[in-house]
Formats: C-alpha cells, structure tokens, sequence
C-alpha cells in the first residue's frame, strides 16, 4: 500500500466513498435507529421503539425471574449408558474415516463424533485423490445431516406410510409396468460408487426395461463428447495443475465449481507456492484467465481478460491459431476477435510445451474439441493431462436426459425413479418435465426432502444423509474409497441402494453387498492381506485404497478429432454481438443449489461478491451506468421468453454489457434456509444440440420496478483507510529480492531512525512453553471459504440471516477480505476507472492476530479479556458486560458482537432452533449468548485437547500435532499453524527463512506484535515499465 | 467522604478481628471438650466390646475388609457368602473356624457334615483359601465380627426400649459421634450467641456510659442528685437523640445489611451441600467406603476424558449378576435393562457450561484424589456436594497446588524455567494455571 503505487480498495463504494459507505465506516457498529428494515424485529428485541412502560416491564420480570431462578436451582440429569460402548468414551471424541460424495463431488473425510453424534468434518490426509483438503460443501454437510426439514420417513403422496406398504405398492406398479413392456427409468446425478451402479445393474437385470440416465446439474457432457471425438475415449481426463508452467483457463472456475475443485485447488496451490513454504521454489506457475464474470478462479490468475460469452469460441480458436502459427500447425478459420493478453498467453503457451495446461470451461463439444487440439499441439498429454486414468466426477449425459423428458412428454415413461436429483428445479427442462411428470404411472423419489421433484412424484422413499450410509465411490480410476455410517439413521429412512435391492427381490443387506462386492472386486488387486476381513477392516479405517497411487501412467493420447469440423462449428455459433448476454456459473458455497438448505453455505460469501443469501445480476460498472441502473435496483433478464427478476450488483471485471447470474439459488421446496432466496436461473440455460448451454448470446436486460438490497460483507470491518495492509510484489522482483513488496516501518526517535517493532511502551508477555502463530500464505490462499465454513462448524458460530448481514452484524470469526487494486495513480481519475473496470484481486483471511501487544486488552473495563503465556489473546464470554470497547479499539476488526440470542430465537430459525440442529453444537465450546463479545481462539479448545493427550501420555507435544480448524481444513494448506517455540515445527522452519523475507504483520506500524504472520502475494506478472514508460505508451 | 467510609471499613475490619479472635477461643474451648469426649468413648469401646475368646477386633476388622467383606456381611445378610452375624455360635468350634478359612475346600472333602450342609446351601460356591492367617488373625476377626455385629442390634433395642442411657458406653464410636454431632453443633452455636450478646451488651453499657459522660452536661448538681436509673434514662435518651450518634448506628446497620446482601447474593447459585434423593438408593459408603471398590471401576472417563462418567447398567451387571438380585434397589436396574430405559441419575455437580472442567487433566495427569474435590465420598450414603465449585475455589487450589510433574515430560522444560526463577515448588498457577481460557472458552 505505502510502499506500492498501488491503491487498494474492497468495494465500488470504498472507491467512490459513497455517502453510506462513510457513515458506516465511522461507526464501528450498526446503529439500530439507522436500520430500517429492522422493523420485522422491532420493539424490545430492535431495542428501537422501546418504551418506558415496556422498560418497567422487562424490568419487573426480570427481577421476578431472577428470584425465581435463585429460590431453586433447576434439577439436572445425568444420564448414563444402559450398555457402554466398549472404545467409546462420553466426552471423547472418535473419528471415523468416510467419503462425503454429493452429486459427483467427491471428498475422502474424517468424522469426528462425540457421544455417537457426527459433529466435525475434516480432510482425510490418506486420499491421494482430495489429499487431505475439504471444501466449504463439504465442511458444511454435517450440519445437513441435522437438517429439521427432512422427511421423517416414507410418503405416498401426502400421507405418511411404512416401508412394508411402500415397498408392496411399488413393487406391484413396477411389475405391472414391467408386463406391460412399460419404460423404467433411473434417473440420478453422478454417482461415484461402482457398487450402486452394480446394484442399479442388478436392479436392471430383474426389471430388464429399465435405464439408467445420469445427468449433472451443471454438465459437462461437451467435454466427454469432444475426448470420444478427440480420442475415442468418452472420459474426463485427471489435470495436474502442479505440472503446469502456463495455465489458461477459458471460462472454467476450476478452483470454485468446474469438475473437481477440491483436487485442482490442491495441486494449483503447489505450483503457486514459492520460498520456504514452496520447498525453496523460486517459479511459480503462469495463470491465465478469460472470463466473462469475475470467479474466484479469475480472481486468482495472473492475467486476466474479461471476454463476452460470444467470444469464448473465438479466444478459444484464436489461441489455437496463434500457438499454431508457432509450432505448425493447421489453422482454423474463425473471426478474429481482439482481446487483451492473448497473444502473451499463446506465447507463453508454446515456450511452455509439454508443461502447459489449456482448459475450458464450455459444455460445447466444439470448443472442447479445438481446446484438446490445443493441448495435443503443446504435448501436454501424458503430462499435464492424463486420459488413462480418467475421472468421474461428472459423468451427465445431457443427451439421454433430454430423450428421457421427451420421453416422459410424449407419454411413454411407466416408471421414473429420482435419486440425487432433482431436475424439475436444476434442469432447464424441469417445467416441461413437471407437466410430464403425472403422465408417468409410477414415479419415485429417493430425496431426503419433499423437494420440487419429489413433491411432485407419487412416492417418496427417503434416502439417509451420507454420514447414516454404507457405501464406496471411485472418483478416480484406481482409487476407491469408503463411506461407513457415523450415526444410525435418525429417521425411518432407507439407503438408496437397499430399496433398489428389495424391490429387485434381493437381500437388502447392503453392508453385507458393499463387502462382497468389494471381496470380489478389489481384495484381488491387492496381496498385503492374508484374509479378505483384514483387507476389509484396513480399507475402512483408512477410508481409501488406491492400487492406483503411485503409478505411473502414461496418459499421452495422440489427438485424432476434427479440429477444422470443430472451428467451422465455431464459426458458425459465436459472432460478434453487440446486445446483452448472459453467462449462468455455478457459486463457490451453494453450488448447483442441493445443499441449499444449508445454513452455513447461505451465508457463506461469495469469495468475489462477498455477497451471500441472494444471487443476483452482476453487471459492470460501465453497463449499470449506460443502462442507469444502480447497486440493488431490480432488474429482468429474460431469454428465450423466460425471465427472472434480479438485484443489480456492480461487479468489477465483469465483461461488458453481460450479465452474470448465479445457478442453485430460487430454491421453493427446499427447506427454511434455501426457499426463496433468490431467484432460479435454471430455466435461463438453453439446450443447444443436445448440450445445456449455460450462455446465451441475446439477452434483454431490462429495468424491472423496485430494489433489494444485496447483503454484502464487503466492506463491513474496514481497517480505516490504514495502509500496509495487503503487500505484493511481481515474481521477478522477488526472484532478486525475497523481501521484495515489503513495507517495513519506520519511526524517528532522538536516536535516530528505528524499525516501528523496536519501540514499545508495554513489557510484553513471556511464551515460556508454547507461542502458538499462524503463517497465511496470500500466494496459495485462492479465497475459496472453507476455512470460514470450519471455523463456524468447530466454533458454534452463529448463523444471523440476510437481515442481520445487511446491519453489518455478521458473526464469522474469519473472513476472507477481498482487495481489488488498480495500478493507477490514486489522482488519476480517469486511469483509476480504467483500472477497476478490471482489477486485480488479493484475498486474505482474516482473524484475530493475537496481538501480544493487544489493544483489546487494555480497554477491555472488566478484563474479559487477557493474554495468556502461550500467546493467545483470550475472550471470557462470562466476563464480557458488552461495552465494546474492545472491537472498537482493534485495528483488524475480528472481533463481533452478539446483538441477539440467536438460540431458541423464531427470528434466526437455523440450526439453533430447533433440537435437531443443536445435536451439530461441539460440547468443547460455549455457546455465546447475548450481549458479548467473541472472536477467533486459535480454536484454543484443540490446543487444549492435544496438550492433555500429550501429558496423559506424558511426553512433549509433537511438532504440529495441534491443528486449528482453519489450517486443517484449508485445501491448499496456505494456512499454517503451529507452535512458534518448537524449533522443527513447520512454522517455525518456515518463518526461520521467511522473517527476512515474504513474511510481514499487518499493520506492522502500530507495533500490536501479532502472533499471525501473513507472506507477501506475489504475482507471476512481467515487470511493470516504468511511470514513464507507461505514459509514453499511453500517449 | 471517601477518606470517612474508608476510616469505617478500618474501624469495622477492627471490630471483626476482635470478634473473631473472642470466637476463635470460643471454638478451642468447645472443641477441647470435644476432644476429650472422643477420647473418653476411644478408651472405654475396646473393653466394653471385647469378646470372650479375645482376639484383636482392630487387626480383624483390617483383615475382614480386605479379605471377607467383598463376599461377607458381619450382618446376617447374605451377600455371595452367608451372613456372619453369630458364626461363633453356629460353627461346630473356633477349631473347626480356623481349619475352614485357611481351607475350607479340604474340610468338605474331609466328609463334615456341617461343612457340607453350608457348602450346598450357599450354592456350591467355593470359598477361597487363606492359608495366610495365624489362629490369631481368625479370632481377632471373629471378635471383630462379633463386635461390629453387635451395636446395631443393641442400638435397634435402644430405640425400641427407648433406653433412659442412650449413647451409652456400649456405642461405638461411629454411632455415638453421629448422633452427638448436631446436638454439639447447636450447643456450641447457643453458647457463642449468648457470649456475644453478652459482649455486645458489655459494650453498650460501656458506651453508654462514656457517652452519656461526654453528652450530658456535667455538673456537680447531676452527679449528686440523681441516681443510677435516672442517670442511665437520661443518658439513654441523650443518647437517642444525638444526631451523630443516630447516624453512625444506621450507617453500621446500612454496612452491615449491605455486607449479608452482597455474600448472600455471592451464594446464589453455589449448591454446598446439594444432597438430591437419587432414583436407585446407591451408597458410596458401601460400595467405595466399605468394599473399597476402586473409583476408576466403575467412573471409567475418569482417566480418559472431560467427565468420569456415571457407571452404565452394564458395570453394575459385573457385581449385580450375582450379589443381590432380590433387593428392590438392584431390581430397579435390572429394569432399566429390560425396559432399555437408563437410569436417570440426578446430576449433583453442576458446573456451569461457561467452564470447562476436565477429570484427565485432574486424576490422570494431575493425581488428584477424587476426595480434593468431592469430599469423603467413602462415607457418604447419598453422595453430596462437598465442595463450592465456585471459581474462587478452583482458583485456590490452583494457587495451592503443586503440579505433578514427575516422569511427565511434557513438564520437563516448564520445570527448567521454573528452578532457574524460583526455588518454590512448581504450582498450577504459575504455568498458567490460573489464566481465563484454561477454563472458558
């Protein structure tokens, strides 16, 4: 900041300094008169209307309560086992190994129980494949097993029935549908694990006119149809990020939703990291980016163009073309389309072959096919790409799904089964279909809820949450995985699996089937294990085996497709346009919108927006000013006759006249949390050829009457315009100075100029035993919020609502700020416009620094909160009396504010409303009450817990044995924490090279002594000409 | 007005060392009877109690408790083995007792008949050995037995005779003291009221004197014509109505009704004492005091975790299996069992779910007994709250207590850094023990 021409900013309205954004800067917290829609909670609980006589109320019950609750004291009970478990303890926690798999998404997990209830989520570090890394779908999902919404057990129609009867009815109408020839149709999302399909098979073989069609809410299927063209293989390929010098990427957020996230994110971070926490790397990989919207996977490139939805054919061939004219190749005929920064990526593309990586993130086979021919040019197959072992993350088939809705249309469906999906709300067909849907004699759901799909069909046959299931998944070729139950089912629910099996006329065993598939399938890839039982139990502790790990495949595929067929398909669909168009992505938290119900994921923000609780139409700058719309007013972006009426948020580096809408919001029957937030964009993708297309080229967007206001977390905390905040450098500066980008303070005192750290007014605490600190890497930090997810799941954080997020009064302990910056001098109107109309973004997480010279502490008026010798700064929720002295007077703002009970409370019906929710709170942390003041721990609970096995064991604490929730949930592990004391702990090893390097305090200057150092964001950018250089240019 | 009510609290920290060093004699005198009185029953018991075939009844209570009570009651109850209440005159001889606790297997297949008869009728179950004890052991367990299953008969005829000599010398100890102990109480609390109204009147007079001095005008005239009474009338009457004197009593009354709000008020919540009536009628006295079954048996977590955990069903089937089926407390038990209804236990230590409290940090690594914080737990009958559980309480035994770092590395380096700084023993608060997250969070 100081030290960087640079200027930061965390939002539009910073960088305009709007009225709003002012005022609300100036005061620390929301004053409730300011609040106007604060109305739905008025009186005592707005504390805005409160009266005298109301006060006097309040006052006389509370003494009567108050001497009520002193005459007795409640009478508790402690309850014991009738029969103890053996190894389970009360109080101890037990972790099981299992595989969180959810419409193609695949995470190798540890469950953490506590008195047999699943309360935590973490990574399972055994897994080749998700490595020990979770998303925030997946740290969230244990609070989706506690979801009140659900149904209690099976359904005809409205009325509840048993199994036996469900099971005689459907049975009977199956067979009936299948004497008369009838069509059977399975009708499910990806599914990962070989032994379902194997009991789908079974199913199939007795009801022989049955079918299996997969579709994916967002598909994929161009791709598996360009590499059946391009290789003969209808397959998705494994990328390795970590391989690649040059990443480009059109249009696919392979770090948020494209494919698999979970291991892109992993192996992306690996060929960003750089110094000590990189191995003593000193390159870093190139990141390209062309994009219509701005995704977290943009926010993250070095380079990044923003391109209209019609052009991606265009970049895509133009690339082609250009590494074509390097390395000889033919070239496709296509417009020429001018973007910024292509012909630098075609370079570095073709300096970079065999070590180079182009992906898309089109459901068009065309651009799919054009994008493999690329990758062939550059020999990035057997490299970067490995076609032999194929993933099946997404095996949709968007074709069959659409013969199955004419199907259905034209009457010739007799039976429908839905597992794991539910198209009429996430298929852009779901209205046809919903209409279709009655022709069909017998349709079942499998939803865990009566959903859009599953209110609609005759039967609902509830299947239990994954963490109540026995079951397997092969999300790689070669690597499998186990899921086992961490609970029994909490309702009369029934596997998936096990009611295909019973009505197949099987045993509905379907532990005993997993064991025996597996016994016969996979015991004989592996001879380690004397007996099948030994294999079987090793397997499920380890939750994987992988006879595929470790070797080496080559996956170099010659490519055979019609590359020239392919760009005149191209030529013929994208063209020049000068309307509105649309780009439909799919959101980091909510995803395709399954989980919608979610709390957690709800008010997730958007690693970009920062929004959360809505989707909206993100326009840019320019486009919201041509069109005279601003921030929250209503807009209808209608397609093909289908429209939608969204808020306005104005984006930057969102493309020109596009609009960018959200899919998996708009949700009706998905429970309290997802039912009408948002609006569901769906319907707004097209089918073309038989893909879903989630673009569109001509696109009214239209001023609709009214405005919603958008709950953005943005620029809620802001550090108060002081600098140093952020610091940055470019890779070459780096390569020549490590400390490159840092801002390193300095004071004048009498004897002369001093580092800011050297003088202090305080004494300091000693660490004797354990200084516990946190190194955040900004290099491999992506913004994806899953440490934000762990750290409310592991903390009972508070869900607060959109409501209460639009009165600044969110709960989370971390937050992952977003910075746009823009190289422009801060006079230079008109360069900074220029600048922010495609910023580059920096994210950093958040939290409390545990300042060793914390200003919290001295002003806290009744020492709620203090610093221990281990270097924590603590808070005492049963001392804090809520003055907020504390959150006024931290320069981080980390610390929030409780304005309400949140628990047992109708006005935040979450999780905590009910009792069912409550079985996901961990009994390790208090649930705070109204009134006080709480931030982050360092989850001093887990420090607690791992310091007592280690004395109960007696023996020291190993080198990073305690781990926040944060750093072990952190999927590119940016996130480092460890005891700073220990001299062969990985911070410390770290921080031992890095000190006089990449790491720096924020806000060094005001000398607060934090126990988290961050390591400067480096860019793989090209050195930056000199201001002069630049003019010249320009001019 | 600061510099005053300071100058008052002095004063009144004053007063109360005062009173206190009169209740602290007050408390010797009484205790000293106190002592004397046990001494006097510890004399007189031994040989009020002591059998006809002799035999030392302390050494053979030892010697039971470790050797027959898992299986033998000294009453007539039967527990895995017969009662023994009356063995002595059941048994053939003291010859034949000795023959058959050293070896009672060899005796039955000797062919007595008498040994066979109480082998089949306890169920064929055989009792072991103990070749250990001398003849002497035997008797002195005989006596012990004899004499321990006396007093309750004797007190039970008590009670019915309503004996004019109750508490006699025939009492033991135990008994004796239990129902000494609050009569003794509440003497001890009359004779200290009625000292201190003595005193306080004592010093009112005395005040009322010197004041009645300083008030009243003195002349010649007063002193001479008026008599003690009126003096005092007068005296009492100035006294009433002199302003600083009115002013200073309400301010005492205002301080020290202020004082008993404020420590009433501190004892809100704090369940000292908490004694709740438990579903099943269990006793630790029995169990933990008189068997010495170990804690640990049946509070499993604790050595392992946060809670010690309440014993489920399925321990208590351990023992309960076989001892005891037929009495109404264990049949509840097996109830729970069939019904596959837990026991719901009326929890008696409630910390509050701001604290965080954990039994392995305490027994396991701290080596705690569990009696440092729950009191004489072997003797209770119904298990009750010894200790505050305030937070000042943990925090003087954490400003107390020594930590246990032997063979512990974990300790080893705060150790080193403690024996560089201090030569006092390594205490609880000074690693830390005393700061806020070690408890909440």
């Amino acid at each position: 900041m100081e030290n960087t021409s640079k200027r930061y900013w965390k939002g539009v309205e910073e960088l305009r300094n709007d009225a709003t954004f002012v005022k609300n800067a100036n005061s620390e917290f929301a004053n409730p008169d300011s609040i106007e829609s604060s109305k739905d909670l008025n009186g005592l609980l707005g504390g805005s209307d409160t009266q005298r006589r109301d006060f006097l109320k309040v006052m006389g019950f509370g003494m009567a309560a108050v001497t009520l609750a002193a005459c007795e004291a409640p009478v508790h009970k402690a309850i014991p086992y009738i029969n103890k478990p053996e190894f389970t303890f009360p109080t101890i926690s037990d972790y099981y190994a299992s595989t969180f798999s959810e419409g193609g998404d695949y995470a190798a997990v540890l469950v953490e129980t506590r008195e047999g209830r699943p309360i935590k989520i973490e990574g399972n570090q055994q897994s080749s494949v998700s490595k020990g890394g979770t998303t925030a779908r997946v740290q969230a999902s244990v609070l989706s097993l506690y979801d009140i919404d659900k149904l209690k057990g099976p359904k005809r129609g409205d009325a509840d029935i048993d199994w036996a009867t469900a099971d005689r009815e459907i049975v009977n109408q199956l067979n009936s549908v299948a004497g008369k020839n009838g069509a059977i149709r399975i009708i499910t999302s990806t599914i990962l694990s070989p032994t379902t399909k194997a009991v789908v098979a079974d199913f199939i073989t007795k009801y022989p006119t049955a079918r299996h069609i997969t579709y994916d809410a967002y598909s994929v299927a161009g791709l598996i149809q360009a590499n059946q063209s391009s290789f003969g293989k209808a397959v998705i390929p494994s990328y390795d990020f970590s391989k690649a010098d040059t990443i480009v990427s059109i249009n696919a957020d392979f770090l948020g939703s494209w494919i698999a996230p979970i291991e892109f994110m992993n192996a992306y971070a690996k060929g960003r990291k750089i110094g000590a926490i990189g191995g003593g790397k000193k390159t870093m990989s190139r990141h390209y980016q062309f994009e219509t919207g701005l995704s977290m996977t943009g926010s993250n490139a070095d380079y990044r163009t923003a391109i209209k939805p019609s052009q991606e054919g265009l970049v895509v061939a133009a690339l082609y073309n250009k590494v074509a004219a390097k390395l000889g190749g033919t070239s496709i005929g296509t417009a020429s389309v001018e973007v910024a920064n292509l012909d630098k990526a075609a370079a570095d593309l073709a300096n970079s072959r065999g070590k180079a990586l182009v992906i898309s993130g089109s459901n068009d086979p065309n651009v799919q096919t054009v994008v493999n021919a690329l990758n062939g040019l550059l020999g990035n197959y057997g490299t970067t790409i490995d076609i032999d072992t194929p993933v099946n993350y997404r095996q949709g088939n968007d074709q069959q799904m659409n013969a199955f809705i004419n199907e259905a249309k034209a009457g010739r469906v007799g039976a429908a089964l839905f597992f794991g999906a539910n198209p009429i709300y996430d298929h852009p067909r779901g209205a046809e279909l919903a209409e279709a849907l009655p022709k069909i004699a017998l349709s079942v759901s499998f939803a865990d809820r009566a959903d859009e799909t599953a209110s609609l069909t005759k039967y609902i046959t509830p299947a239990p949450h994954y963490l109540e299931c026995w079951n397997d998944a092969e999300p790689k070729q070669g690597y499998y995985s186990l899921t086992q139950p961490a609970i029994t089912n909490i309702y009369k629910t029934r596997q998936f699996q096990s009611s295909l099996l019973t009505w197949a006329g099987k045993p509905n065993d379907y532990q005993v089937y997993l064991k025996n598939y597996w016994e016969t399938n996979y015991f004989p890839e592996t001879e380690e294990f004397s007996s099948f039982e030994k294999f079987w139990v090793q397997s499920l502790n380890a939750g994987v085996f992988e006879p595929n790990s470790g070797q080496v495949s080559g996956g170099g595929a010659a490519f055979a497709g019609n590359v020239a067929a392919a760009g005149a398909a191209i030529a013929q669909r994208y063209k020049p346009t000068t309307g509105m168009e649309l780009a439909l992505y799919e959101s980091v938290g909510i995803g395709t919108g399954a989980m919608a119900n979610n709390p957690f994921l709800q008010e997730l923000p958007d690693p970009v927006s920062k929004a959360c609780w809505d989707n909206y139409a993100a326009l840019s700058q320019k486009t919201a000013h041509d069109m005279g719309l601003a921030q929250n007013d209503m807009v209808t972006v209608s397609v093909n006759g289908k429209s939608i009426d969204l808020p306005v948020l104005i984006q930057p580096g969102q493309a020109d006249n596009t609009v960018s809408v959200a899919i998996g919001y708009g949700r009706e029957k998905g429970g309290k949390s997802a039912n009408g937030v948002g609006k569901n964009a769906y319907p707004l993708a097209m089918i073309a050829n038989g893909f879903v297309m989630y673009t569109a080229f001509n696109v009214k967007v239209e001023k609709a009457s009214g405005s919603h206001v958008i709950a953005q977390t943005q620029t809620h905390d802001t550090v108060m315009g002081r600098t140093a905040v952020l610091q940055e450098s470019r890779l070459a500066s780096y390569q020549k100075n490590p400390k490159a980008g840092r801002h390193e303070p300095k004071v004048q005192t009498s004897k002369g100029e001093t580092d800011a750290t050297d003088i202090t007014l305080w004494d300091g605490y000693g660490k004797p035993n354990h200084s516990w600190g946190m190194i955040i890497d900004l290099n491999s930090c992506i913004g994806c919020g899953t440490c934000v997810v762990a750290c409310n799941a592991e903390n009972n954080i508070q869900v607060v609502g959109r409501q209460e997020v639009i009165n600044r009064r969110e709960m989370h302990w971390m937050r992952i700020d977003r910075y746009y910056s823009s190289d422009a001098e801060a006079e230079d109107f008109s360069a900074l416009e220029v600048a922010s109309a495609n910023p580059e973004v920096t994210f950093q997480p958040m939290l409390c620094q545990h300042c060793s010279n914390a200003p919290c502490e001295t002003v806290c008026p009744v020492l709620a909160t203090t610093h221990s010798t281990e270097g924590l700064n603590q808070m005492t929720y049963n001392r804090c009396v809520g003055t907020r002295y504390c959150a006024n007077n931290c320069p981080y703002k980390v610390r929030r504010f409780n304005w309400f009970k949140y628990t047992d409370n109708d006005n935040f019906d979450y999780q905590y409303n009910n009792d069912l929710g409550k079985m996901s709170i961990n009994p390790d942390v208090t649930v705070r009450s109204r009134g006080v003041i709480e931030k982050c721990s360092f989850c001093v609970q887990r420090i607690q817990e791992g310091k007592l096995t280690a004395k109960k064991e007696r023996r020291r604490l190993e080198p990073d044995e305690v781990q926040t929730a944060c750093s072990q949930a952190c999927p590119t592990n940016a996130i480092i924490f460890g005891d700073m004391n220990n001299p062969i702990s990985t911070i410390s090893k770290i921080l031992m090279e890095e000190r006089e390097g990449r790491a720096f305090h924020v806000l060094e200057e005001i000398n607060v002594r934090p126990q988290i150092s961050y390591l400067t964001k480096i860019r793989n950018k090209d050195e930056e000409l000199s201001k002069e250089a630049n003019k010249e240019v320009h001019a | 007005m600061l510099i005053h009510s300071i100058n008052v609290v002095r004063k009144m920290s004053y007063v109360y060392k005062l009173s206190s060093v009169v209740f602290l004699s007050l408390m010797l005198l009484v205790f000293s009877n106190h002592v004397k009185a046990q001494d006097s029953t510890a004399g007189g018991a031994p040989a009020a109690a002591a059998p006809a075939g002799g035999g030392d009844a302390e050494k053979g209570k030892t010697l039971f408790t470790n050797n027959c009570a898992q299986c033998h009651a000294v009453t007539g109850e039967k527990v895995v083995g017969p009662g023994l209440k009356g063995i002595e005159e059941r048994a053939p001889s003291r010859d034949w007792l000795h023959k058959w606790i050293r070896n009672s297997s060899a005796v039955i297949a000797s062919g007595d008949a008498y040994a066979n008869q109480v082998f089949n009728a306890n169920g064929k179950v055989q009792m072991p050995s103990f070749p250990g004890l001398s003849d002497a052991d035997i008797d002195g367990m005989l006596a012990y037995i004899d004499q321990a299953s006396k007093p309750a008969q004797e007190a039970s005829l008590e009670a019915g005779k309503d004996t004019k000599n109750a508490g006699g010398v025939g009492n033991s100890g135990g008994t004796s003291i239990s129902s000494g102990g609050p009569s003794e109480l509440f003497t001890f609390v009359l004779v200290a009221l009625l000292i201190v109204m003595l005193l306080v009147l004592g010093v009112l007079l005395v005040i009322v004197t010197i004041l009645s001095k300083a008030v009243s005008p003195v002349t010649t005239e007063n002193i001479q014509t008026s008599s003690f009474g009126q003096r005092l009338k007068t005296g009492m009457s100035d006294a009433f109505n002199n302003p600083t004197l009115r002013s200073i009593v309400i301010i005492l009354f205002l301080l020290v009704a202020t004082k008993e709000t404020i420590d009433g008020a501190y004892s809100i919540g704090i369940q000292k004492g908490y004694a709740p009536k438990q579903p099943i009628a269990y006793s630790h006295k029995l169990h933990a005091g008189q068997y010495k079954i170990d804690c640990n048996y049946c509070h499993t977590g604790a050595q392992k975790g946060k809670s010690a955990t309440i014993p489920a069903a399925n321990i208590c089937m351990n023992c309960h299996g076989v001892i005891k089926k037929e009495s109404p407390e264990i049949q509840k038990i097996y109830a729970a069992i069939e019904t596959n209804r837990p026991i719901e236990w009326v929890r008696v230590h409630n910390l509050p779910d701001l604290a965080y409290f954990n039994h392995a940090q305490h027994v396991n690594v701290g080596n705690v007994q569990c009696q440092t914080c729950h009191g004489e737990i072997q003797n209770m009958e119904v298990v009750e709250q010894r200790s505050s559980l305030t937070m000042g309480w943990c925090i003087d035994c954490h400003r107390r207590t020594e930590v246990n770092t032997k063979d512990n590395a974990y300790y080893d380096k705060l150790v080193a850094i403690h024996r560089k700084e201090s030569s006092e023993p390594l205490k609880v608060a000074n690693i830390g023990g005393l700061e806020c997250s070690k408890c909440h969070y």
